[in-house]
């Protein structure tokens, strides 16, 4: 039997009509630490305008928020905050890490500063740069919404399958034993080196 | 080098050596005489000399350095606020277990420093009543900025606890 509709009646499926709906209205928790802030305050400014792609209301608390924008270098110590941070939101969630540092540290290889967020958290987008300008964090937003249109779910089925650790290896198993300034091992014992 | 100065640091004669750096005074101890005379002789500064200021306190690491005799020094930069001058007195301290007297007692402001240098390299203060980590998160068990720190590699940065994407 034929369905006859109007011509103003679609058919789709309810994941794709949540997917369309979540991603044209991505709320940013901007989790600004440094440069990249500024950058990501330019993006909302009328000359950029990411209000054109439903991003603009940034909300200060996790809990009315859709996307982290983690925007500039993390120490250790803002680890845990951000990981909190990160669990107050609500489902459905995504992060974005903004700029060099976030994703990788950038020129902070130091003691405090740790060499990239998916270490800690899962990350969806990554924008390189430093800092980025506003059109690669725009970018970043419609890229993530193609990706919510591609694989989001109404009741987000989509997160539990990611159980693994999406990161990059812990850097001990990447580094030449026989450097001597590097310093592979456990945390615990790996912080002296012998001068003997 | 005013009278007062002097007169202070001459009751200490011998166990101090004095020199001179681009325009600054110097009072240089080693490790045995900080340990000795290294409060004493801030207090008669202080009381006597007229240094009432204690403008920083910062620490070194002179492990790899040449000629160097201690390993840590940690220099206490004072200043005389009715004349301006300014002293710079320079302890030493060794391993296993680098300790050096607090002046806390003598200026309060000392607190928060002396904690500075005991988070970034391991310098002990006896007396100071609340030495702890400043900088620092308090589960870090090394000193970053002692030389033998690694410059790379995986570091305690990253010994906290990964999330993943299901149980977040």
């Amino acid at each position: 039997m034929a369905l006859k509709l109007d011509d103003n009646i679609f058919i789709s499926q309810l994941d794709a009509l949540a997917s369309w709906v979540r991603k044209n209205s991505l709320w940013p928790m901007p989790f600004a630490t440094a440069c990249c802030g500024i950058e990501l305050m330019s993006t909302a400014s009328s000359r950029y305008d990411i209000a054109r792609f439903g991003s603009e209301a940034m909300r200060f608390t996790p809990r009315q928020c859709d996307v982290m924008i983690v925007a500039g270098r993390v120490v250790m110590k803002m680890v845990p905050v951000m990981q909190r941070i990160w669990q107050q939101m609500s489902e459905p969630k995504w992060c974005i890490s903004m700029g060099a540092c976030a994703s990788s540290g950038g020129v902070f290889d130091t003691y405090a500063v740790v060499q990239g967020i998916d270490r800690f958290i899962p990350v969806d987008v990554y924008v390189p740069g430093c800092p980025p300008r506003p059109e690669q964090l725009i970018r970043a937003v419609l890229d993530l919404q193609e990706k919510i249109q591609s694989t989001g779910t109404i009741n987000a089925r989509e997160f539990q399958k990611r159980t693994e650790f999406e990161g990059p290896k812990p850097l001990a198993n990447l580094v030449d034993p026989a450097d001597l300034i590097v310093t592979p091992g456990d945390y615990k014992s790996c912080t002296k080196i012998s001068l003997n | 080098m005013n009278e007062q100065t002097q007169s202070v640091l001459d009751k200490y004669q011998g166990k101090y050596t004095p020199y001179t750096h681009l325009n600054d005074q110097y009072v240089s101890l080693t490790a045995s005489e900080s340990a000795e005379v290294l409060y004493d002789l801030l207090k008669s500064l202080k009381e006597e000399a007229g240094y009432d200021y204690l403008c920083d306190i910062a620490g070194v690491d002179y492990l790899t350095y040449p000629d160097a005799e201690d390993r840590y020094g940690v220099i206490y930069a004072l200043v005389n606020t009715e004349s301006g001058a300014r002293l710079f007195v320079k302890a030493h301290a060794n391993d296993p277990a680098p300790t050096l007297p607090s002046v806390y007692e003598l200026w309060n402001g000392s607190n928060w420093m002396e904690r500075e240098v005991y988070d970034m390299f391991g310098v002990t203060f006896q007396r100071h009543p609340d030495l702890r980590r400043i900088l620092m998160p308090d589960e870090f068990v090394d000193y970053p900025l002692r030389k033998d720190y690694p410059l790379r590699g995986l570091g305690e940065r990253h010994s906290m606890p990964s999330l993943t994407r299901a149980e977040s």
